[in-house]
């Protein structure tokens, strides 16, 4: 185990922590200022219908931000791709996922139409080499 | 009285409770008293049924017009209701 | 119009695997109704009063004659042999089960179709002009940027969970016929200085909170169009509602934070994200507008024989000028009086398919009205186009006028309904079905929605009603003074409502009050607007 993950608040009252997690309504930008600090970020989804993570996520790998970045809280195999796509690279599903359909959510589209946080290549580029 | 309706999973027909299983035919429905929301539950768990719940009724049919047009099929397409004779005007 | 290459069919067909998998898994018990219903519904699967209901996308309105004969097909193998056109543009099946429903979207699939993303808190399907490529008065064809915008929000990652759903509508003409800023995002293309781009209106809709976009952008670049939108939408993603659905959708958020706020964020945003290399080049611009070149239009004469009378009416109130001389843009209404707004019987989507492909270079457009266009059809052909319309019952000489009626499907169908909208169009046609009075009041867009959440469009309704539950009675208010066109506005309520007979009984006096006070060539609304509600509250009532 790595160090203890710190709240927002926490991290940002001056604590040393390498580790820290972002909730839904918080200000992911906050925290980049202080990414070299930072070797695990900890994105939460209380309910997997909130999407905010998904922002939170690309605005931190936009900033470049190259650590681990993990969806903590309700993930779901459904939404593990979009996931992926924003960046996450580590996943704390409250429920445990079947490892034989999370790898059949990401492989099943073998094509992508927007550029995001991964490093799928959207089918514009394909389309104009 | 209270009746017990959902839709059938795969097919999404509508269904009401009869007291020892489903049916598509309201007439069939029985009274669930305040048993509604267990057997609903345990129903539901089973996937008998999808998305089941209670409604007041009167003499065996819904008493919101709403459940009663569910009953009937649409208003506009009496041909296509399974339950025609279901009045949809209050009586 | 546009065709998949083999991208965009294996990413449609990847999805109906998907969803397969996903049917399955529901039908065996692995996931619950609870996580099951978000992926139904962004494959446009509802579960509705009597049974699941399909909604297909027809992405801006634009379609073939096969891909119109295969929603014939969906409708006889799937359905109970109808469908319904919806003011989204899209068509809806009313029966559909479960089970078969991943045979459907391949069968969809097979013609470049699909359902994806035509329900759900994700961007909607991109709506636009029914006559673009056809109208005289625009300054472009729109669907090359909606298609562009159709690719960038399909499997969007970071905008398929939003706090609420999202409608984005393009258009390219003053005259707006697509109520464009009663959309989430409205976009109107115009040119400066020669270069084509997109004034942005962000924070429009209707529901129970209507309001009209403000203007967030004079001019939007087409190569910065995908930034600039994911700028709005991430703007709206991280700030808009969560903690109430009825406030959720981005106009709440335009309207508390105010637009000039909106577009600072916007704008900051942009110019980050316009650094992430997420706009396509233009050469990509390019392709898809070489699917929206104009059709090999013939020089034909220009002349029509009007002497058919009963084709003559129909010609003047259904039939529109169109850009190119010798050609026509034909409307059919799918108002027949006393029958259902927007319901097509699948041998009458046969005929139109088979008209389209006869006698409108293969095309079909479904308007925000549940009406149907053939938008380039030879002016020689009319009386043909006509006849074989007349045949099936297709040919009601009625658009924009007050029988040619939007209504959402209301309590007959609707679990969300609060009261019946069909019944009550219906009545209303019966009411004024003599032909001559209808044209003699001319122009009238009569509106129903059978609850607030305003699918019928009665906030842009000259005439609106809006069906609410009364105590467990369907009751119905009218509201006065909407519009959906440029000259937008939103409906006010009148006054108390009225049961079904009673709405029928005030639009009627509303109407013969106009009839009376009207000036010169005046529509209601324009007397409406003149006079104001009182003199019409009078006649009402009394």
């Amino acid at each position: 185990m790595g160090d203890p993950v710190v709240s927002l608040a926490d991290f940002l009252a001056g604590s040393n922590a390498t580790a820290v997690r972002i909730e839904p309504g918080e200000d992911i930008r906050a925290v980049l200022p202080h990414l070299d600090q930072l070797t695990l970020i900890e994105v939460t989804f209380p309910k997997f219908r909130d999407g905010r993570g998904y922002s939170s996520a690309r605005i931190v790998r936009e900033a470049g931000y190259t650590e681990k970045l993990r969806a903590v809280g309700d993930v779901l195999v459904d939404q593990i791709a979009f996931m992926t796509r924003c960046g996450f690279d580590d996943f704390a599903p409250d429920e445990a996922l079947n490892q034989a359909d999370v790898d059949a959510a990401l492989t099943r589209f073998e094509f992508v139409y927007q550029t995001a946080a991964d490093n799928a290549v959207p089918v514009w580029k394909l389309r104009h080499g | 009285m209270k009746l017990l309706t959902g839709n059938d999973l795969p097919s999404g027909d509508v269904l009401w409770w009869t007291g020892a299983g489903w049916s598509r035919a309201i007439g069939e429905a029985a009274d669930v008293g305040d048993g509604g929301e267990a057997i609903a539950a345990s129903e539901e768990s089973a996937r008998r049924v999808n998305a089941p719940y209670v409604i007041d009724a009167i003499d065996g049919l819904p008493a919101h017009i709403k459940d009663r047009i569910r009953a009937a099929g649409p208003t506009v397409r009496r041909d296509l209701g399974v339950n025609p004779t279901v009045k949809i005007a209050k009586a | 119009m546009y065709q998949y290459d083999k991208f965009d069919q294996a990413l449609v067909d990847a999805r109906v695997d998907e969803f397969r998998d996903q049917v399955k898994r529901r039908l065996a018990g692995e996931i619950t109704e609870d996580q099951f219903k978000p992926l139904r519904l962004m494959n446009g699967l509802y579960l509705q009063l009597h049974a699941y209901m399909l909604r297909v996308a027809i992405p801006y309105g634009t379609m073939d004659s096969k891909q119109m004969r295969m929603l014939a097909q969906i409708a006889r193998k799937y359905d109970r042999d109808y469908g319904h056109f919806t003011t989204r543009q899209n068509i809806q099946y009313n029966w559909i089960k479960l089970e078969e429903c991943p045979d459907l979207l391949a069968d969809l699939a097979s013609v470049e179709m699909h359902a994806i993303q035509t329900s759900g808190n994700c961007i909607r399907n991109i709506s636009s002009d029914q006559y673009a490529g056809a109208a005289a008065d625009e300054v472009a064809d729109p669907r090359p940027w909606a298609e562009l915008l159709r690719q960038w929000s399909s499997f969007h990652p970071e905008f398929s969970y939003l706090p609420r759903k999202f409608k984005i509508a393009v258009i390219a003409s003053e005259e707006d016929r697509a109520a464009m800023r009663l959309h989430d995002i409205g976009i109107e293309l115009v040119k400066r200085d020669g270069v084509l781009g997109g004034r942005v209106f962000v924070g429009g809709g209707m529901g129970r909170t209507p309001m009209i976009a403000p203007e967030i952008n004079p001019f939007v670049r087409a190569e910065d169009l995908l930034s600039y939108i994911e700028a709005c939408l991430r703007v709206y993603n991280r700030y808009g509602r969560r903690d109430n659905v009825y406030k959720a959708r981005i106009k709440i958020l335009v309207h508390e934070m105010g637009a000039d706020e909106y577009r600072r964020q916007v704008t900051e945003e942009f110019a980050h994200v316009k650094t992430l290399g997420i706009d396509p080049p233009m050469a990509e611009f390019d392709r898809i507008s070489a699917f929206f070149a104009p059709p090999a239009f013939e020089a034909v004469n220009d002349e029509v024989d009007r002497s058919d009378p009963d084709f003559a009416v129909w010609l003047d109130q259904n039939v529109k000028a169109h850009k190119q001389p010798g050609y026509a843009i034909v409307n059919i209404a799918l108002k027949p009086i006393g029958g259902i707004p927007g319901d097509a019987t699948s041998a009458q989507i046969d005929v139109m398919a088979d008209l389209a492909e006869k006698y409108s270079f293969d095309e079909l457009r479904v308007t925000h009205a549940q009406n149907i266009v053939l938008p380039h059809v030879a002016k020689r052909d009319l009386h043909t186009v006509w006849a074989a319309l007349n045949a099936v019952e297709l040919a009601n000489a009625n658009l924009d006028l007050i029988s040619d009626i939007i209504a959402c499907p209301g309590m007959d169908y609707c679990s969300l309904a609060n009261a019946r909208s069909i019944p009550v169009a219906q009545k209303i046609a019966l009411r004024f079905a003599d032909a001559e009075r209808q044209r003699d009041i001319g122009e009238l867009k009569l509106k129903i929605s059978g609850c607030i959440n305003a699918c019928g469009h009665h906030h842009a309704g000259h005439i609106g009603i809006l069906g609410v539950d009364k105590k467990g009675v369907e009751n119905y208010q009218l509201t006065f003074g909407g519009s959906g066109a440029e000259d937008v506005s939103i409906g006010k309520i009148i006054g108390p409502g009225f049961d079904e007979d009673g709405v029928v009984d005030a639009v009627e006096k509303a109407v013969e009050k106009y009839r009376a006070i009207r000036e010169g060539d005046e529509r209601f609304l324009d007397t409406y607007r003149r006079v104001g509600v009182e003199p019409f509250k009078e006649a009402i009532y009394g």
